[in-house]
């Protein structure tokens, strides 16, 4: 189960406080600047006040990730009695928020919010995540050395690991279904299932300015904020809500800083690893593997 | 079903007034056909069969309160008067004929950058304007909110929920579970 540690606020500290940060100075810290963006990717904007928890979302998913089979159907509405994180068998949950004050419960779809300057991203030491220019952030499950700092590293608790491959554990999450369809110019499966448009896809730009139009035309219906336009540098999934974020399981203290700048002086040593990168990681999968192998060639030899 | 028939008659006091207004325009409440299959989307669910004639009744006539300003009275939402107060009735009235079903493959989303007014920003596809138009009111009105209490699931909808036949055996566990 999670650590009551914060995970951020715990990658902050450990990085910062550092040797690394001490003792390489600060001269490229500047490399770390805001980056804002790709200005043509593509985003989704989730408007939490038509969502009616119908998990149609959910079945989309699995059926186009191939995910494996669920415990219970998706027209199973008694999942929603607790609430859920997304897992290795599912890149998206719903969860249920009884608000105080409204008369009917508030529904939140999760999965990655594909963040302009992913934490994931630039915690990983293998390189194998990658911001494409359309907006997603996708890995390569192939380099995926299973260390798991990405999963301590994200801000929203998204990646999650496939242990029933204990031998390979590879990170999981949503791909915002980027080689079956963003990459083609379709919208996700999830967008396309959903009855209630709760997910509109467009330009992550013009999403944004139409966030704003819809609040500013709909100022009883909505809090004046986009949850992800400024959070931790932006996302590509963006959210519209009736009530405070804070009621409906967001983070309202992380900030609009990207997680990247809390770990910038660390980043000072990149010129470094790049020299070395090949060899050092080279190394650390030949040594993973070797270990398998020796230990495989024990086992054998033991029977 | 109790409070529906409140409604029903709740609102038959309104019918005299709708009807004075719909004397300015060409097409009324009477004109409309009593049954509409929607089948646009079918595919995971059966075609719906809309009666349509009893939402004339709910809605005491009123076509706008579905219709925007495409055909009955003008236009009420604020939002579509500000252009559409006096604008003349329409000739299409179907909501197909307005809100697209590729509402977000990337010809529709192209042609709304280049041309917004057209498009309207804000119009929603076709599947989000039957639910958004249908699901509030039936909401309020305490009519059937279910996803299958309009469309039974089709078999391949059952393939997608896992559903029915497709159901997960009791005791599956989910992966990623500990
Ligand atoms: S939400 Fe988490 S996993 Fe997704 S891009 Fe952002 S940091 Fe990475
Ligand atoms: S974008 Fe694709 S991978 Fe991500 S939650 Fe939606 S359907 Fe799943
Ligand atoms: S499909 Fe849409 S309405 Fe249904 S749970 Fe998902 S986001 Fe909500």
């Amino acid at each position: 189960m999670m650590s009551t540690l914060n995970r951020r606020k715990f990658l902050k500290g450990g990085l910062l406080g550092g040797a690394a940060a001490t003792v390489l100075g600060t001269k490229k810290a500047e490399a770390a600047h805001s980056f804002g963006g790709y200005p043509e990717s593509m985003g989704v904007l989730v408007d939490l006040t038509r969502c009616v928890g119908c998990r149609s979302c959910e079945a989309a998913c699995n059926k186009e990730q191939g995910l494996p089979t669920p415990a219970q159907p998706f027209d199973d509405q008694s999942v929603l009695n607790q609430k859920r994180r997304t897992s290795e068998g599912a890149y998206t949950v719903v969860n249920r928020y009884e608000v105080p004050g409204q008369d009917h419960p508030l529904f939140r779809k999760i999965q990655c919010n594909h963040c302009n300057e992913p934490a994931c991203l630039t915690s990983c030491f293998v390189n194998a995540y990658k911001k494409t220019p359309e907006g997603a952030v996708v890995y390569d499950a192939s380099v995926c050395v299973g260390c798991r700092t990405c999963m301590v590293a994200c801000p929203f608790y998204v990646p999650a690991y496939s242990y029933s491959s204990v031998l390979n554990p590879v990170v999981k999450k949503c791909i915002f279904c980027y080689d079956t369809r963003l990459k083609l110019g379709r919208p996700p499966a999830c967008v396309e299932a959903c009855p209630q448009e709760v997910l509109t896809f467009g330009r992550r730009q013009d999403l944004i300015k139409l966030g704003h139009e819809r609040i500013r035309s709909n100022p009883d219906r909505y809090v004046d904020h986009i949850y992800g336009e400024k959070e931790v540098g932006g996302t590509a999934w963006m959210y519209l809500s009736s009530v405070g974020f804070e009621n409906v399981g967001f983070d309202t203290e992380l900030g609009n800083e990207p997680i990247i700048n809390y770990v910038k002086e660390f980043l000072t040593i990149v010129p470094m690893v790049l020299t070395i990168w090949p060899a050092l990681f080279g190394g650390f999968h030949l040594l993973a593997t070797r270990k398998e192998a020796v230990k495989n060639e024990q086992q054998a030899n033991k029977r | 079903m109790k409070r529906k028939h409140y409604l029903i008659a709740g609102l038959a006091g309104l019918v005299v007034l709708a009807g004075a207004q719909a004397g300015v325009t060409a097409m009324d409440a009477a004109d409309a056909p009593a049954d509409i299959e929607i089948n646009s989307l079918a595919q995971l669910y059966e075609p719906v069969q809309f009666d349509h004639a009893m939402h004339v009744d709910a809605t005491s006539g009123s076509c706008v309160t579905c219709h925007h300003h495409t055909t009955g009275a003008p236009a009420e939402d604020p939002n579509c008067a500000r252009c559409h107060r006096t604008a003349a009735e329409s000739d299409v009235v179907g909501c197909k004929d307005c809100h697209s079903a590729k509402r977000f493959e990337a010809d529709y989303l192209k042609g709304v950058a280049e041309n917004k007014a057209l498009y309207h920003t804000e119009k929603v596809g076709l599947k989000g304007a039957y639910h958004l138009r249908c699901m509030g009111c039936h909401r309020e009105m305490g009519a059937p909110v279910g996803c299958q209490d309009c469309h039974s699931r089709t078999d391949a909808g059952d393939k997608m929920f896992r559903a029915g036949k497709y159901a997960p055996a009791p005791g599956t566990k989910p992966a990623g579970s500990h």
